[in-house]
């Protein structure tokens, strides 16, 4: 078998396994037995993924991993050939990650679900496999039309998992969800269209009269560098392969189609993600939601989102996207900031981890908008967060269904000190917490740490400011999550009027033994209340990655730097253009300042006397810099540096000063950036009592 | 060879259909109740042949080895059947005839479950044939069904008038004869009047288009004993080079108005939820599908020959036609009680995202500059042309009416399987919970939700893609934008989809539901459904999409032919 087959594979083993699971006979053993070995074999493939994507390609040296691009990509089938549908498929590291991601959680949350549902498994079981291919086909597509596909068909399982297995208002928070995301999809869906026919309308004729007059070179020219691209096959003709499409983008569309499209792609990907002003179907459906669809919400779907940021917007619309970056900045920055508030103000354990979502994923956004001349720190961080995100958010939701299904509440104020009643619960929501607080030495600080670096580096498009008020937003984050979990965690010990003596549920009933217990809690019970070898099950691997990732994040990075520098590279290379031009207006500028200075001297010097009157103005300030972007031989400056050399753009030289910094930054910020209070491991920095009142107060 | 010999050789289906008719209409009058029970049968065998014998014939002929060059393999073959002169009639034939037959299956029992005809055929009561709608029925589907069958072949406008007539003056009959409530009398005198005012419209746009053009042929037939002519003919004005005549916009203006009524799209549509919530479900499936398609052919072959870019005028009325069309379809269908009626405002909806595809049209003048338009042609009449799929609004609509037929006939079948206290499935309520008393019909019905939102990866998704993407390979920023309305008024249209589907999987049963004994209909309900799927993931295997492009020859045959044809006039006459 050769290991192309691996990608398709693992769509095709959950999508053919959820309607046999759907009908598997009695005497076959338990449905739950079976999603579990089908979501753990998936999982066994993913592994195997990684594995080739370490080793070297035949008749290479270096691993798939390390060349960047595309790698185990196959041609896939066609789907239709009319249309230049093809169902085609490949992983670079940022999609690898995200698959392993899913691929991962899929068998926790089955895992966790057992005890949770106890009717209609058949149908629930049916419906998260099908939302497992559809998730992986969406990371694992190279064909637009095929990614969107699976992009939209994860709407129908999350639909049915929220609407049948939620709690009381389920029924608005799966209508909710599906028609929101599906709005802002649908655009997204012209955005495409309108591309791919862009794609097609503009020859190869076309292709070359553009570029030339874009590069001021001649058409010959034009077309030997167009030979050398991937285009060269699909200008013209109808196609959807997202290589060609980003190729024919960033090449030949005008700012201004790139901003339409940017437009477009953002209607689908910010509400997934979601951004600030249309995040407000997230809190409803986390909410709602059953625990396993709280975990693939936060952990995978909103990931669908950013990365579809990071795989379409960023390429295929450079100069957009430089353009628009600040306002996008903006809005994640008034996300993080804003939903950090109201998490501070929820008395919903759940909810309160929803909105923190929110906030996180602001930084997400954020750092993929931190669009840097040379380097590309903040995608980077962006994509690590992206994964840690879905780990640490994963596994708090995780934390919180098990005391929903213990206590059958999710309320703040009626529950305290379950530390003491249920340490490993403990252990393990405490260490999570830390986890998505961005904690040093676990894996949220890495992605936080990098987008905040990201952003206050990239001063063409962020800068310090947006970087100081998202750090803001990290102080805020600390200070909810770790005040919820002084609240739940310590103080004195209350338990949950509602706890009903099920807390197994009633798959294990029997292993769960005797359900003693009530007000006073004897030694024994409370021994019982905690979790049993099932739930550490669950929690552990996502426990020991957190601390994996965060105390070695470095083969993980290091596999991210090329695909995100192929993404990147387009916008890195309009900022640099723009710097360029901008220091050129100005040397040109200064140059005519003292010309004209001379000028005058000269003249002065004719005409003897008042001299000191014209010479005044030579010490005053410069002329203030040309807008961005106006500088009559930006295109022309950015492409001539890259005609020669289409891959890699950015020569030794230029990247050479970006290993160092970027460690040193690390270095330091491991060091000095740590923050009091999440550093100190304090246990209960406010009395539970006045915190509650508090937060009650801020609610009203 | 005498050109009215030719002319039906075309027609052999539609004569096939009408031998089916009559015999329909005689079996179910017939003495002996088993002769009358095979009345449904006949009508079937009926439709199956309409397609077989010609095919057959023309195969065993030999004739379709010749038309059959190298790029008429597979499915594209079906072109070359014989079954009409043009392709476009031949394809228009073929979903009509299989879309037809799960109709049928859908409309099964629908005469026999009258009261009055359930005596009559216990055996309770001797026989009368005033007591029995059976005959008559299938009859008149058969004939509905000719109708629709020869509009497509239609090449003149009187036999475009009769044809449109044949398909709906059965529907009227239909209508008021297969359920004994005073909603269904209603809705079919609704229906017959209305649709006597659309047809005077159009039947006035006519006249004066007879007026402006001097003749009644729209386009020259393909089998004209000498060589066909493009002049006087309704085509030949516009080739002309010079702007309609202002009384030709004016009937066309008309014509396309009046015709809106058997598409349901406005300002014609007002009878829609009436008569769709009034008739019996299987009538209403069948309504919504058959005049609808015989409308789009009309407005097809009425457009094409004028040809694209459309004059503005025409443009602009059809623009605004398809918003409101769209629009008030959906919004209306947000606010309905009764699924039947939500159902018929989406069916409103859904001709306003066809008209998307008949304004881009096919423009021979490719957006691209020479990426369409060439080809080869084949034999007898077929013209076959490189045009990229995605450029061809008209292959969008033909193929979209597939879409559609199937994922529309799955919806209306699903609740025609069901009886709630007594009558026709028709609230929300009535459907509440059906997942518990019928989980394959509430399987059913979701993927015919989920198609006709236009989620991927069903056909409804597809037939969108093939209708919007076209759209934007004319360039104009008008149509884009009608794209993008037409898209979030898929997002308004999921509401009321969602809706229905979340009352059959999340509800509780409110009141028993029954479900109709006809394993007929609950045949032809999930063979449509299934095909909902396959059609989507596999519309590429199939080259269904291949077909529907392929199927527009239409202009075509109006425009490449005619203009050589010209020149070489003017050639030989200098």
């Amino acid at each position: 078998m050769r290991p192309e087959t691996l990608i398709p594979l693992m769509v095709l083993l959950p999508l053919l396994a959820a309607p046999a699971i759907f009908a598997l006979p009695k005497r076959l053993g338990e449905v739950w037995a079976w999603a579990l070995f089908i979501a753990l074999l998936n999982f066994a493939v993913a592994v195997a993924v990684v594995v080739f994507a370490y080793l070297p390609a035949p008749g290479s040296d270096v691993s798939r991993l390390a060349e960047g691009g595309f790698f185990l990509a196959g041609a896939g089938w066609p789907w239709l050939e009319d249309f230049g549908l093809r169902v085609s498929f490949g992983l670079d590291a940022v999609s690898l990650w995200l698959v392993v991601l899913t691929a991962l959680l899929m068998p926790i949350t089955i895992l966790a679900s057992r005890s949770a549902v106890t009717e209609r498994y058949r149908e629930y079981y049916m419906w998260l496999l099908l939302l497992e291919a559809a998730m992986i086909g969406t990371f694992i597509a190279t064909d637009v039309i095929f990614f969107y596909v699976c992009f939209e068909f994860t709407l129908v399982p999350m639909f049915f998992l929220i609407g049948i297995f939620g709690s009381t208002q389920r029924l608005k928070a799966a209508r909710v969800f599906f028609l929101y995301t599906f709005t802002g999809s649908l655009l997204t869906l012209a955005g495409i269209i309108y591309l791919a026919y862009f794609n097609a309308a503009h020859g190869m004729g076309d292709a070359v009269a553009v570029l030339s007059q874009l590069r001021g070179i001649s058409e010959a020219e034009a077309l030997a560098w167009l030979q050398t691209q991937p285009m060269y096959e699909t200008v013209g003709r109808w196609t959807f392969d997202i290589q060609a499409l980003t190729a024919t983008a960033q090449t030949l569309m005008s700012p201004s189609q790139q901003g339409w499209l940017l437009a477009a792609l953002l209607a689908g990907f910010a509400v997934k993600v979601p951004l600030f002003p249309v995040h407000t179907w997230l809190p409803l459906a986390h909410t709602e939601a059953p625990t396993a669809g709280s975990v693939i919400l936060a952990g995978v779907l909103l990931k669908l989102g950013t990365y579809g940021l990071i795989r379409f917007a960023l390429p295929m619309c450079p100069e957009a996207v430089v353009n628009f970056a600040p306002y996008i900045g903006v809005l994640a920055v008034i996300g993080i900031l804003y939903t950090a508030l109201v998490c501070w103000v929820q008395k919903d354990v759940k909810r309160l981890i929803a909105y923190s979502s929110v906030s996180h994923l602001g930084f997400c956004v954020l750092g993929l908008f931190a669009i840097d001349a040379t380097r590309h720190i903040g995608q980077s961080g962006a994509v690590m967060y992206m994964v840690n995100h879905g780990l640490s958010t994963g596994a708090l939701f995780l934390c919180i269904g098990m005391i929903y299904e213990r206590f059958h509440t999710r309320e703040l104020a009626a529950m305290s000190g379950l530390g003491r009643v249920m340490p490993v619960w403990a252990f393990f929501f405490v260490l999570f917490c830390l986890a998505s607080v961005g904690l040093p030495g676990l894996n949220g600080f890495i992605g936080e740490f990098l987008t905040l670096v990201g952003a206050f580096l990239a001063t063409e498009t962020l800068g310090i400011g947006y970087a100081v008020a998202a750090g803001c937003g990290m102080i805020l984050g600390a200070i909810y999550i770790l005040y919820m979990v002084g609240k739940v965690v310590w103080g004195p010990t209350k338990l949950p009027e509602a706890h009903n003596h099920n807390h197994g549920g009633g798959g294990e009933a029997g292993d769960e033994g005797g359900h003693e217990g009530g007000a006073d809690h004897p030694p024994a019970a409370r021994r019982k209340l905690d979790l049993n070898a099932r739930e550490i099950t669950v929690l552990t691997p996502l426990a020991a990655l957190c601390l994996f990732i965060g105390l070695y994040p470095f083969p993980m990075l290091q596999s991210l730097d090329k695909p995100v520098m192929t993404l990147t590279r387009p916008a890195s290379e309009v900022v640099a253009a723009r710097v360029e031009a901008r220091a050129e207006a100005e040397r040109d500028q200064a140059e005519q300042h003292l010309q004209a200075i001379e000028r005058d001297v000269a003249m002065q010097q004719r005409q003897q006397p008042s001299t000191a009157m014209n010479v005044a103005p030579m010490g005053g300030p410069s002329s203030p810099p040309l807008p961005p972007g106006e500088g009559p031989g930006v295109r022309a400056d950015s492409d001539g540096a890259r005609a020669p050399t289409p891959t890699p753009a950015l020569s030794p030289t230029q990247r050479e000063p970006q290993r160092p910094d970027f460690q040193t930054m690390a270095d330091r910020g491991e060091v000095g950036f740590g923050r009091p209070p999440v550093t100190s491991p304090h246990p209960n920095p406010l009395p539970v009592g006045e915190g509650a009142g508090f937060s009650e107060q801020v609610a009203r | 060879m005498n050109p009215m010999v030719e002319k039906l050789g075309g027609l052999v289906p539609e004569i096939i259909l009408l031998i089916g008719a009559v015999a329909c209409l005689f079996l179910g009058l017939m003495r002996t109740a088993g002769a009358r029970r095979v009345t449904p049968l006949v009508a079937g065998l009926a439709l199956v042949a309409s397609i077989l014998i010609p095919s057959l014939w023309h195969t065993l002929a030999g004739e379709g080895n010749a038309a059959a060059d190298e790029q008429a393999t597979g499915i594209i073959a079906l072109l070359h059947m014989g079954l009409a002169d043009t392709a476009f009639a031949t394809y228009v034939k073929l979903i009509v005839a299989a879309i037809g037959l799960m109709l049928l299956l859908v409309a099964v029992r629908a005469p026999e479950q009258l009261p009055q005809t359930e005596e009559t055929e216990s055996g309770r009561a001797p026989f009368d044939p005033a007591n029995t709608a059976r005959g008559e029925f299938y009859a008149f589907f058969l004939l509905s069904l000719t109708g629709v069958m020869l509009c497509a072949s239609a090449d003149s406008l009187i036999w475009l008038l009769l044809a449109l007539e044949l398909t709906s003056l059965p529907t009227y009959i239909m209508v008021v004869t297969t359920r004994d409530r005073a909603a269904a009398q209603e809705a079919a005198v609704k229906y017959f009047f209305l649709g006597a005012m659309a047809v005077a419209m159009f039947l006035y746009g006519f006249a004066l288009m007879y007026g402006a053009a001097g003749t009644v042929q729209i386009y020259a037939p393909a089998h004209a004993p000498d060589a066909p002519s493009i002049h006087g003919t309704i085509s030949a004005l516009r080739m002309a080079g010079e702007p309609l005549p202002p009384e030709m916009l004016v009937g066309l203006i008309l014509a396309v108005v009046g015709i809106s009524f058997k598409i349901a799209a406005v300002p014609m549509h007002f009878y829609t939820a009436d008569v769709y919530q009034g008739a019996t479900t299987p009538v209403t499936a069948f309504l919504a599908f058959v005049p609808k398609t015989a409308g789009f052919v009309a407005l097809t072959i009425l457009l094409a020959a004028v040809g694209w870019p459309l004059p503005p005028a025409l443009a602009i009325l059809l623009w605004v036609m398809a918003v409101l069309t769209m629009t008030v379809g959906n919004v209306l269908g947000l606010v309905q009680n009764s699924v039947k009626r939500a159902l018929a405002y989406s069916s409103i909806a859904h001709s306003g995202y066809m008209l998307i595809g008949l304004i881009v049209g096919m423009s021979l003048v490719a957006a691209n500059g020479g990426a369409g338009g060439g080809g080869g042609g084949g034999e007898d009449g077929l013209v076959l042309v490189e045009i990229t799929a995605l450029q061809n609004g008209l292959a969008g609509v033909l193929f979209y009416l597939v879409a559609y037929g199937v994922g529309n006939l799955a919806a209306f079948g699903v609740l025609a399987c069901l009886r709630s206290r007594g009558e026709e499935a028709d609230t929300y309520e009535d459907i509440s919970g059906l997942r518990h008393r019928d989980a394959p019909l509430a399987a059913v019905l979701l993927v015919a939700m989920i198609s006709l939102i236009g989620l991927p990866p069903l056909v409804g998704f597809i037939g969108k893609l093939y209708l919007f993407a076209p759209a934007f390979s004319t360039g104009e920023v008008a149509l884009v934008w009608l794209v993008v309305i037409a898209l979030l008024n898929s997002a308004i249209s999921a509401v009321y989809y969602l809706r229905i589907a979340a009352a059959a999987f999340f509800g509780e049963p409110e009141a028993p539901i029954e479900i109709a004994p006809s394993a007929a209909r609950r045949t032809g309900t999930t063979l449509a459904g299934v095909l909902t799927i396959i059609f989507g993931l596999f519309a590429g295997a199939f080259g269904l999409t291949t077909l529907a492009n392929r199927a527009v020859d239409l202009p075509i045959t109006l425009w490449p032919q005619a203009t050589e044809q010209v020149e070489d006039a003017d050639a030989e006459g200098q």
